[in-house]
């Protein structure tokens, strides 16, 4: 098997033992059966164990491992490390406080997407079967409620990073949006007036940073604009 | 002591699929629950199922709770326990109508009913044809699944410790549960959660392969604790490998696949499950379709410069039918395959992926250990359910989408039982023992201050090669002789391994020693077992003995940390309502 060698530079601290962050240099083997940036991360905690990250279903869908390689936000599992321009920089997502090394305190993060009520609200007695819904009221549904709670997008965005407690986010809005468009949901008036504020809604500048990050492909300045389209359509 | 104490009515230790779903019936009853996990709870590994839940909803063609609950027990090689199966197969339309109320975003059917496919082993009228029995939300079903037990607790106020990691069992000298030790990852601070009831959803045990479709953090960490504590663990010889897990990269690729028509060929391009399935071909069950795979490249017949896979065809199908109810699929056979299954095949390997044994529980979630001469006797304030327990549902072979159902099923049944036994006990907890937390403190601090050892991911590798080479698809004896020797010889080195890194903020080095000190007494468990049972059922393939032996094997195992002992359990072939499902040939 042929291996070469890959230059890393690693942000790390660790209020334990460091005064203040610091990048670190340090290179791995690897060889061709690590494809993704992942791969090359376990390889560097097996030659260093005290280097931090999260990680777990090592297939894109769990949303433990984002975080900002050479200057954009993404997920280890999925980013391919042929092409990555070396030293590869690796540091935590950006905007939200450090735990330690790439692992960061997503409180404020988890904080707005709860503040939107991320559950179905439907107060009619439930049916003995299921509610129907037609399968073009469900393609609605297609595109939001496959966000995986990464916070590439969210920790991408400058709103997010000026007002982390008075924007939702990206994220968060997106999921306000699955709901809203979600025909077995009752309560689209109350989500409309929740985020039909200065801030909540209408920090979102249409940047678009969230999308060009987004692992899942997935565009919540797209859903953004629908709610403020719903905002709108309201008023007349 | 001087490690703080935290008392609630249930501690659930897990928050995956079983773990929320237990947890809602506990908030809905108003007591005072604590939901410990070691990932935020939608990274729980529940997120990567694909497929679908099974239940017999009957929405685009005819089917039946009883003709789900022949075909479970026929999966399981007729090692599942009957009354657990039916009770299971009966619940099933309940608990995914609840899910659909919950706000799960199923797919539909033109007339706006949850949409169903078809899946490996699910057939009509007892083993007729296949019957499309699988719910699904496009192939992203666990994730919708997670996702919507999610919100649901969000919306009841559940209270999560995030990033919590249990270590340990209490118990008192009378063997009653009375809570877990557990470590804050962040601050590395060690506590007692007391309670009335603990309740474990912690999850599978596939990291203990080499390759495997699990994620980072299926150590077995329940099943870990539950050995340490003296309790025996389960059936742990049938571990299931998928069919079709990514070459080289052991993501999973679906059943669903072919539940919408796919199709496995061998390098001469054959459709080969006609010549082991005639009936059920390419939906014959897991176990026997990876036993078909493993042939084929065993006979040469494998794909590739070295014949080691053969190929998932989908190009047959309508880029529509790809594009609408499998896009998790197509993404990642690009990403970790480099194929677009719209027009080249996938390239696929058998991989491990299911740990059918468990914590050995009855069809309320109630954890049973033998005792005096009572082999169903309950452990008081044990609670288990979905991967890391065993009703037993899935006996020696799981079939698709039941792994969903059995989350829902039993962790709603372990919390209502919860629920009723918290009832009739006393207002307070009982007293904790005084050396409560000094186990696991004495755990840590020889971690801690282990000199001279060997590396946690070293250890764990040579784990994972064991299980690999001596315990997978088929079993030969003098393997598993070696392995039981190479597993042993594991065990002590994760006895002795050391980390570097000694911070106490979230040390992940830590995590993972305390993760192989759980992992090495699944992988214990599983070689073991398979060394011990002695004949040839569901996941469980012996070279020396192909037949099921039902007169000396139709039993449970039971295997205990302490002496490496193994001893048995009946299996439960009468059901609560019905008559027996008897014995017979299994053929697909």
């Amino acid at each position: 098997m042929t291996t070469k060698t890959m230059q890393f530079s690693i942000y790390r601290y660790d209020p334990d033992k460091d005064k203040k962050p610091y990048m670190q240099d340090i290179t791995v083997e690897i060889d061709s059966s690590d494809r993704k940036l992942l791969d090359a991360m376990v390889k560097l905690k097996a030659q260093d164990d005290s280097i931090a990250f999260r990680r777990s279903c090592r297939e894109g869908v769990c949303g433990s491992d984002a975080m900002n390689i050479n200057g954009k936000n993404g997920l280890a599992c999925l980013t391919e490390l042929d092409g990555l321009k070396q030293p590869v920089v690796l540091r935590p997502l950006p905007g939200l406080p450090v735990i330690r090394d790439l692992i960061v305190d997503m409180t404020q993060f988890f904080k707005q997407y709860h503040s939107i009520k991320p559950y179905l609200v439907n107060d009619d007695p439930p049916p003995e079967r299921e509610r129907l819904q037609s399968p073009e009221d469900r393609e609605e549904l297609n595109g939001l409620y496959e966000c995986i709670l990464c916070a590439c997008c969210s920790t991408s965005c400058p709103s997010f990073w000026w007002n982390p407690d008075k924007f939702v986010g990206p994220a968060g809005l997106l999921q306000a949006y699955r709901f809203i468009a979600d025909t077995r949901d009752q309560a689209t008036n109350d989500r409309l007036d929740d985020l039909e504020d200065p801030y909540r809604l209408f920090r979102c500048h249409s940047i678009m940073n969230c999308v060009d990050v987004c692992p899942k492909n997935l565009n919540p300045t797209l859903a953004i604009g629908k709610i403020k389209e719903l905002l709108v359509r309201r008023t007349v | 002591m001087g490690i703080p104490v935290r008392t609630f009515d249930a501690v659930v230790v897990g928050a995956g699929g079983a773990g929320l779903r237990a947890a809602l019936q506990l908030a809905e009853a108003d007591l005072r629950v604590a939901v410990l996990t070691k990932v935020f709870p939608t990274r729980s590994h529940t997120v990567a199922a694909q497929g679908g839940v099974a239940a017999s909803l009957g929405n685009s063609e005819e089917d039946h709770w009883h003709w789900h609950m022949y075909d479970t027990v026929k999966g399981s090689d007729w090692l599942g326990d009957q009354d657990a199966i039916e009770f299971m197969c009966r619940k099933a339309n309940e608990v995914v109508i609840e899910l659909e109320h919950f706000g799960m975003p199923f797919d539909r059917t033109e007339s706006g009913k949850i949409y169903q496919r078809p899946f490996g082993g699910h057939m009509s009228n007892f083993g007729e044809k296949p019957v499309s029995r699988a719910c699904a939300a496009a192939d992203r079903t666990g994730h919708a699944m997670l996702h919507a037990l999610y919100q649901r607790n969000v919306r009841v106020h559940t209270q999560f410790f995030v990033e919590w990691m249990a270590l340990d069992l209490i118990r008192d000298a009378e063997g009653a549960v009375l809570g877990v030790t557990a470590m804050e990852m962040e601050t590395g601070e060690v506590c007692i959660f007391q309670s009335k009831a603990t309740l474990f959803a912690t999850g599978g045990s596939g990291r203990m392969y080499y390759s495997s479709t699990n994620a980072f953090i299926n150590t077995g960490d329940g099943l870990g604790m539950t050995a340490r504590a003296g309790l025996p663990i389960q059936d742990m010889e049938f571990f299931q490998f998928h069919p079709t897990g990514v070459y080289g990269a052991g993501i999973l690729i679906t059943e669903g696949v072919r539940g919408e028509g796919g199709v496995l060929r061998n390098a001469s391009g054959e459709r080969f499950m006609e010549r082991y399935a005639p009936n059920a071909k390419d939906l014959a069950s897991r176990d026997v379709v990876s036993r078909a795979m493993a042939t084929e490249i065993k006979e040469g017949r494998g794909c590739g410069p070295n014949k080691d896979h053969v190929l998932l065809d989908l190009s047959h199908l309508d880029p529509k039918v790809i594009m609408q109810r499998l896009p998790g699929i197509r993404e990642i056979s690009m990403q970790f395959a480099g194929a677009d299954p719209i027009k080249e095949p996938i390239p696929v390997v058998p991989t491990a992926h299911y740990q059918m044994g468990g914590i050995p529980t009855n069809y309320t979630g109630r954890v049973v250990a033998p005792r005096n001469g009572n082999p169903d006797a309950v452990v008081p304030g044990f609670y288990a359910a979905g991967e890391c327990a065993c009703a037993s549902v899935h006996g020696a072979n799981r079939l698709g989408t039941n792994s969903l159902l059995d989350l829902l099923v039993f962790g709603k049944a372990a919390g209502e039982s919860v629920v009723e036994d918290i009832k009739a006990l006393p207002k307070s907890p009982k007293d904790l023992p005084k050396d409560a937390a000094d186990y696991s403190l004495a755990r840590l601090a020889r971690l801690d201050g282990q000199a001279n050892g060997e590396g946690v991911h070293e250890v764990q590798l040579a784990l994972r090669r064991a299980m690999q080479d001596h315990c997978g698809v088929f079993r030969f004896p003098d393997m598993l002789k070696q392995g039981v020797d190479k597993i042993m010889e594991v065990a002590g080195r994760v006895g002795r391994t050391e980390i570097k890194d000694k911070s106490k903020v979230f040390n992940t080095a830590r995590i993972e020693a305390l993760e192989l000190d759980n992992l090495v007494e699944a992988a214990k468990a599983t070689m073991v077992c398979a060394a011990t049972r002695q004949e040839s059922r569901g996941a469980q393939a012996r070279e020396d003995f192909p037949e099921r032996d039902d007169a000396n094997w139709l039993k449970h195992t039971l295997w205990y940390r302490d002496g490496n002992r193994v001893d048995f359990r009946p299996v439960h072939l009468k059901p609560l309502t019905v008559e027996t499902i008897e014995l017979k040939k299994r053929v697909y």
